[in-house]
């Protein structure tokens, strides 16, 4: 019975995270559809969305320091647990802004002629969103070996990212007119791109919460540098 | 301190639900100054105190805050010199009125110290001892055990009810003295430094313990350990110091605020130990 307080709170923090979460996801899922669909009313609920999601990180982020002034969580595994909850708020948001990016691109692609169908996107999308899915729940679990099988998954999104900007390169050299639809298609390709990027980071996270070892899970690419002298 | 009248009358409880609902706060200090001699210790407080919650009194040795804390039921008088300027308030009825019991003001308001004083009797008198004084009529053992459940001592002492009080560790005495002082039913219980002679764990022990009785009972604590007003509390009084080295309240609020933005900067100044 001795932390109780404590425990209870940070209970309610990782509540939190998990509603954050499925706002987060939703907000991908229901960018790309709109994007996909041409459904100018569910991009902007989308691109309008985005403030609650914002509110409810400020919420939470506030709350996180509000536990750390008040219970002191100071040592080990609660104050990693604190930092990383910080730190993930901050992910969760800027998914979430991406999400409000393609809601974006769907708005102003309006009922223009679409440059391709979109196939890949989704898919990119629904990686990224399962993803994520898995990296929180591996975050609010505390498996540290669940969140080393998710960044694998990043490879899929980065074939994917090559595919539609091969593609869109093909499209926008075969018809330059497409060169503005397609360079926003590019966009919201790399929106998706990075937020798998970006689960990544979160799956870090749960590792140092785990472990308290602070390391990048995606060591960078030296075959990378190695064609590009 | 003013001078009970010869005639001693009690206080009346509230009659209705009503009026206990209708009423905000718990105990509510109005200019209030208290004085040892011509010394002031305490000047011009006014602060609420918020019905079932605890509040947190903090601030630098010397300002006043043990003072403070018992003036709210006139346990200062027990230091002779002492007096008191200005009213407290509890269910509207000033308890320096001439005409209140300090007593029963006592029995309403029931304080727990810094030291665990367990009475040199066994677990089982320090409860009953103290009831059967103030005229309890009903099952004592169903008391006893009730009392010592509530402070969360039940489990650890059932079976030894018949030993003495003393032959307790030291967070067990101070969870005793509050089955003792919840025992009587008071409304608000006044603790001062409660924890400061235990260890981190059994002081823990107490905070969740103050965290439940909470639901019960209106607490104000006194601590010098401000990381402990943080964890505990709803809300805190931040008591400091004038030049004159009279303690007066600085700041008051919700505990949160008070920790994460405090709006004085003196207050500031003594959360992050820059003095105090």
């Amino acid at each position: 019975m001795t932390r109780e307080t404590l425990d209870r709170r940070i209970r309610h923090l990782l509540d939190e995270i998990l509603l954050l979460d499925s706002m987060v996801e939703q907000s991908i899922s229901a960018s790309v559809v709109a994007l996909k669909s041409r459904d100018m009313e569910a991009a902007r609920r989308v691109y309008a969305g985005d403030q609650q999601i914002n509110s409810r990180r400020f919420a939470l982020e506030n709350e996180t320091m509000v536990v750390l002034a008040t219970q002191q969580p100071i040592m080990a595994h609660d104050l990693r647990l604190l930092a990383s909850i910080l730190e993930i708020t901050g992910e969760l948001e800027r998914i979430g802004d991406y999400g409000k990016g393609i809601a974006k691109i769907a708005l102003i692609l309006g009922d223009q002629p679409p440059v391709k169908p979109l196939i890949d996107l989704p898919r990119m999308a629904a990686i990224g969103v399962e993803m994520l899915h898995k990296a929180i729940s591996a975050f609010v679990s505390g498996d540290a070996d669940a969140a080393r099988a998710i960044p694998v998954m990043d490879d899929q999104v980065d074939q994917l990212y090559n595919d539609v900007y091969h593609e869109l390169v093909q499209i926008m050299i075969q018809d330059p007119r497409t060169i503005d639809r397609a360079n926003y298609l590019m966009w919201a390709a790399h929106n998706l791109e990075r937020m798998a990027d970006r689960v990544t980071n979160i799956c870090e996270r749960t590792i140092y919460l785990v472990t308290g070892e602070l390391k990048e899970v995606q060591p960078t690419d030296d075959e990378f540098l190695a064609r590009h002298p | 301190m003013n001078h009970p009248a010869s005639t001693v009358t009690t206080i009346a409880r509230p009659q209705t639900h009503t009026l206990e609902s209708a009423e905000q706060y718990a105990i509510e200090a109005r200019n209030l100054s208290i004085y040892y001699g011509d010394f002031r210790a305490v000047k011009d407080v006014n602060l609420q105190i918020q019905k079932q919650k605890i509040t947190a009194i903090i601030g630098p040795s010397g300002c006043g805050k043990s003072t403070m804390l018992r003036s709210f039921n006139r346990m200062n008088e027990l230091v002779p010199t002492a007096w008191a300027e200005g009213e407290v308030l509890y269910h509207g009825q000033n308890l320096y009125a001439p005409d209140v019991d300090p007593v029963e003001v006592r029995r309403r308001i029931g304080m727990v110290f810094q030291k665990p004083n367990p009475f040199p009797k066994s677990i089982y008198e320090n409860i009953a001892w103290g009831a059967r004084i103030n005229g309890f009529k009903g099952n004592m053992d169903d008391l006893v055990e009730e009392s010592l459940r509530d402070a969360a001592l039940w489990d650890e002492v059932h079976d030894k009810l018949d030993q003495s009080g003393l032959s307790l560790s030291g967070g067990q005495q101070q969870r005793l003295c509050i089955a003792r002082a919840i025992s009587i039913k008071p409304d608000i219980i006044l603790m001062d430094e409660p924890a400061s002679a235990l260890d981190p764990i059994a002081t823990l022990k107490i905070e969740e313990l103050m965290r439940e009785l909470v639901q019960n009972y209106t607490i104000i604590v006194v601590t010098h350990n401000m990381q402990q007003a943080a964890r505990v509390s709803d809300f805190t009084a931040f008591f400091t110091m004038d030049e004159d080295r009279a303690g007066y309240l600085k700041e008051f609020g919700h505990t949160e605020q008070i920790f994460t933005n405090p709006k004085d900067k003196v207050t500031e100044d003594y959360i992050t130990g820059r003095f105090g």
